[in-house]
C-alpha cells in the first residue's frame, strides 16, 4: 500500500478539488479564556492524509486549536468535525486522536516497551498482539535495543522517538504533533524531519502539527496555515505562502523579505499592461506585474525576497526596469549565500542575497561599493494587508 | 574574620545546645542508680524494667495503633485535598479552602485540642481511642496536604494528558501515573504524619478517655510523679527509632540521585553508540 502511495503525493491537493470531503473541519471555532480570545471564529478544512501546519509564533492559538481536537479544551463556541462527526464533549480517551506532546510526556516509571504498550493495553488488545505492535513500532524508530530502558536512561533524540513510536502505536486516525522537533538540535531536527515526512507517506495518516518554525512548516508540509491572534491569516502549501504571502504579516513571518511602503501612482490601465500598478514610495518608483485590488492612492506595500533582487556595480542598462542605488553597507556572508544590505543616498536600506557560485574568498562587490540594485517587474508583490 | 577556629567553636556550640539534653537523657538511661541525677554505673535494667511495666507497653501500644491509623487516614485525606488545591484551579471558596487548611499549623495545639473536644463532647461521644485517631487525622491532614501540593506543583500534567489522549479514563490514570509518581512525597507526608502523631501530647490530652493512654500522655503524668529512668529508656528507644527513619530516608534520596546521574551517563553513551 505504502509503495502505491509514492507517485501520487505529488499531486495530492485534495484542497482544490470542490467535491473533497474534509477530513478535520473547525466550523467558527471561539476559545475564550476568561477575556483572553485565543481562537477568534476560526474556519479551517483538513483534509485525510494531509500533512498540516499550524505555524505562528506564541501565544497565536495554534496549539489551543491543537488541543481542542485532542479534547483536552472545549471550544466555547462553534464545532469541530471529524469525518463528518461532531466531536464537541467527546472525552479525550475516547477520541481517535493521538497526540505526541512537546515534553515528550513519557512515562517515567515505565520501560520503552510499556510506554509504547499503554494505549493499547487501554484498547484490551491480546497480549500477543500488543507485543507484535511493540515491535513494530520499535523497529520503526529503530529502538529495539532500547526496549527495556527507562525515559530518563535515554538520550533526546531518543525520547523523541518514543513518543513517536507511542503515539503512533494505536493508529490514530489523526496524529497530533506539538512543536515535536523543538528540544533536539539542528541536525538531528532536520533528519527528523525528513524521517516523519517519511512515516506519514507510508502509514498514510493525516499529521497535523503545531510549530512555530518556519522551516520546519516549510520542509514537512502539504499546506500550512499562518496564525496570529487567534485568527487564521494565510492557508496555503509552502511555495504559495513563501511566493505569494497574502499579507505584511505573513511575509514578514515566512522567510526573508525587503518590504517598501508606498502609495498606488498608477494601476494597469494606465500602465498599458493587465494587472500592472506603480507604486511611488518617496522617490523610489516600482512597476509590479500582478493583479492587485489596489486602486490609485491607496497605501500599499511592495514586497520582495532579498534573492529575487540582483546586484551589480554597473547602472542597467534599461531604464525601464526596477533599480535603487547605494552604498554597500553591510555584508551577511552565509556560506551558501551572502547577504547585502545597501543604504540609499537618503537613508533607506534594501537587502539583496547573491548565491556564491564561484569558491572566490574575495568578492568583486565589498563594504562602501556603491551598487545597482535591480529587479523584474514580476519579481516582487504587491501587499494590500 | 572569619577563621576556621571561629567556624569550629560556633559549630560546636551549636551542636552541644541542640543535643547536649538529649545525650543526657541517654546516657542516664544505662545508669544503674535509681536517682536520674547521680552516676551509678552501667546497667540495662531500665530496659528490662520498661518491658515488664505493662502500663508504659500498653500507652506504646495505643501510641502505634493511633499513629498508623490517623497517618493513613491523614495521608488519603490530605492527597485528596493537595490534588484539588493543585487541580482545580478555580472553585468558589478555593481560597478560603487553602487558608483552612494552612491554619491548624499555626493555631496553637490548645485550640485545636479544645475545639475537638468540644465537638466531641457536643456530639455525645465518649472519648478514647477513636477520638484521639480521628483529632490526629484532623491536624496531620494539613501536613501530608502540603508535603504532597509541592510535589504536585511541579508534576508535569502532560503525563496524565498523554494518558488520557492514550484512552485511559482519568480514575485510572491517576492510579497508574499520578500516583506511583508522587508516591515518595505521599510516603514522606505519611511518615510526617506518623511522626506528629507519636509525639503529640496536648491534642491527645484533651481527646483521649480512659483506656486510650498514649506514650506521651503516659510519660508526662508519670513524669509529674517523679522521672524515672525507665522514661529515659523508653525514651532512647524513640531517638533510636526516628534517627533511623532519618537515615534511611536520606540514604533512598542519595541512591536514587547516584542512580539517577548514572541513568544519565547511560543516556549519553546509548546516544554515542
Amino acid at each position: 500500500m505504502a509503495k502505491t502511495l509514492g507517485p501520487v503525493k505529488r499531486k495530492f491537493s485534495p484542497w482544490t478539488d470542490p467535491n473533497a470531503v474534509p477530513f478535520i473541519r473547525f466550523e467558527n471555532i471561539t476559545k475564550r479564556f476568561g477575556d483572553f480570545v485565543a481562537v477568534d471564529n476560526l474556519t479551517l478544512d483538513i483534509y485525510e492524509r494531509e500533512f498540516f501546519s499550524l505555524l505562528g509564533p506564541s501565544g497565536c492559538g495554534k496549539t489551543t486549536l491543537m488541543r481542542m481536537l485532542a479534547g483536552f479544551e472545549e471550544p466555547t463556541e462553534g464545532r469541530i468535525l471529524l469525518q463528518g462527526q461532531d466531536i464537541g464533549g467527546v472525552p479525550p480517551y475516547r477520541r481517535p486522536t493521538n497526540m505526541m506532546f512537546q515534553s515528550y510526556a513519557l512515562f517515567p516509571h515505565m520501560t520503552v516497551e510499556k510506554n509504547i504498550a499503554f494505549g493499547l493495553e487501554q484498547d484490551n488488545m491480546p497480549k500477543g498482539e500488543i507485543t507484535a505492535r511493540v515491535q513494530e513500532m520499535l523497529k520503526l524508530v529503530k529502538l529495539e535495543q532500547f526496549a527495556k530502558r527507562k525515559p530518563n536512561q535515554l538520550s533526546g533524540g531518543q525520547r523523541q522517538r518514543v513518543a513517536l513510536a507511542r503515539s503512533l502505536a494505536k493508529r490514530p486516525k489523526v496524529l497530533l504533533l506539538d512543536e515535536p522537533l523543538g528540544a533536539l538540535d539542528k541536525k538531528l531536527r532536520e533528519e527528523t524531519q525528513f524521517e516523519l515526512m517519511d512515516l506519514q507517506h507510508t502509514l498514510g495518516m493525516t499529521f497535523l502539527i503545531v510549530t512555530h518554525d518556519q522551516e520546519e512548516a516549510m520542509t514537512v508540509s502539504d499546506r500550512i496555515a499562518v496564525m496570529d491572534k487567534g485568527i487564521i491569516m494565510q492557508v496555503a502549501t509552502p511555495a504559495e505562502i513563501y511566493e505569494a504571502p497574502n499579507s505584511r504579516y505573513v511575509a514578514d513571518f515566512i522567510g526573508d523579505i525587503n518590504i517598501i511602503e508606498g502609495k498606488v501612482a498608477e494601476t494597469a490601465s494606465a500602465l498599458g499592461a493587465p494587472g500592472a500598478v506603480r507604486i511611488e514610495s518617496e522617490g523610489l518608483s516600482i512597476a509590479v506585474d500582478q493583479e492587485s485590488q489596489a486602486v490609485k492612492d491607496d497605501h500599499v506595500a511592495f514586497a520582495i525576497r532579498p534573492e529575487k533582487v540582483r546586484i551589480s556595480l554597473d547602472a542597467p542598462a534599461d531604464t525601464a526596469t526596477n533599480a535603487f542605488y547605494g552604498e554597500v553597507w553591510d555584508i551577511g556572508y552565509l556560506g551558501d549565500f551572502s547577504l547585502f544590505i545597501v543604504r540609499s543616498e537618503d537613508g533607506r536600506f534594501l537587502r539583496a542575497a547573491q548565491a556564491n557560485v564561484s569558491r572566490l574568498v574575495d568578492r568583486p562587490i565589498t563594504f562602501g561599493d556603491m551598487v545597482w540594485l535591480t529587479w523584474s517587474r514580476d519579481a516582487g508583490l504587491v501587499l494590500t494587508r | 574574620m572569619k577563621s576556621p577556629r571561629f567556624d569550629a567553636t560556633v559549630l560546636t556550640l551549636g551542636f552541644a545546645f541542640l543535643y547536649i539534653p538529649i545525650i543526657i537523657l541517654i546516657v542516664y538511661s544505662f545508669n544503674a542508680s535509681r536517682l536520674v541525677t547521680v552516676w551509678g554505673g552501667f546497667s540495662l535494667n531500665w530496659y528490662s524494667a520498661m518491658w515488664s511495666n505493662q502500663g508504659l507497653m500498653d500507652a506504646a501500644w495505643v501510641t502505634a495503633r493511633v499513629g498508623v491509623l490517623s497517618a493513613t487516614l491523614g495521608t488519603i485525606l490530605g492527597t485528596l485535598a493537595a490534588l484539588a488545591l493543585t487541580r482545580f484551579a478555580r472553585f468558589p471558596g478555593r481560597m478560603a479552602f487553602s487558608g483552612m487548611i494552612y491554619a491548624p499549623l499555626v493555631m496553637p495545639e490548645v485550640i485545636t485540642g479544645l475545639s475537638l473536644l468540644l465537638l466531641f463532647v457536643a456530639m455525645g461521644v465518649d472519648r478514647g481511642f477513636w477520638t484521639v485517631t480521628i483529632a490526629h487525622t484532623t491536624f496531620t491532614m494539613c501536613y501530608v496536604a502540603i508535603v504532597v501540593q509541592s510535589r504536585l506543583l511541579t508534576f508535569d500534567r502532560s503525563l496524565e494528558e498523554a494518558a488520557l489522549d492514550l484512552g485511559c479514563p482519568p480514575v485510572k490514570t491517576f492510579f497508574k501515573i499520578t500516583l506511583p509518581l508522587i508516591f515518595p512525597a505521599v510516603i514522606a507526608g505519611w511518615m510526617l504524619a506518623f511522626t506528629l502523631s507519636l509525639d503529640d501530647l496536648v491534642i491527645a490530652s484533651f481527646n483521649t478517655g480512659p483506656g486510650a493512654t498514649t506514650l506521651p500522655i503516659k510519660i508526662y503524668s508519670q513524669v509529674r510523679l517523679g522521672v524515672t529512668p525507665e522514661i529515659n529508656a523508653i525514651c532512647t528507644i524513640l531517638i533510636g527509632l526516628v534517627t533511623i527513619g532519618v537515615i534511611a530516608a536520606s540514604l533512598t534520596t542519595k541512591r536514587a540521585e547516584i542512580r539517577r546521574v548514572r541513568d544519565e551517563h547511560l543516556a549519553i553513551r546509548g546516544a554515542e553508540s
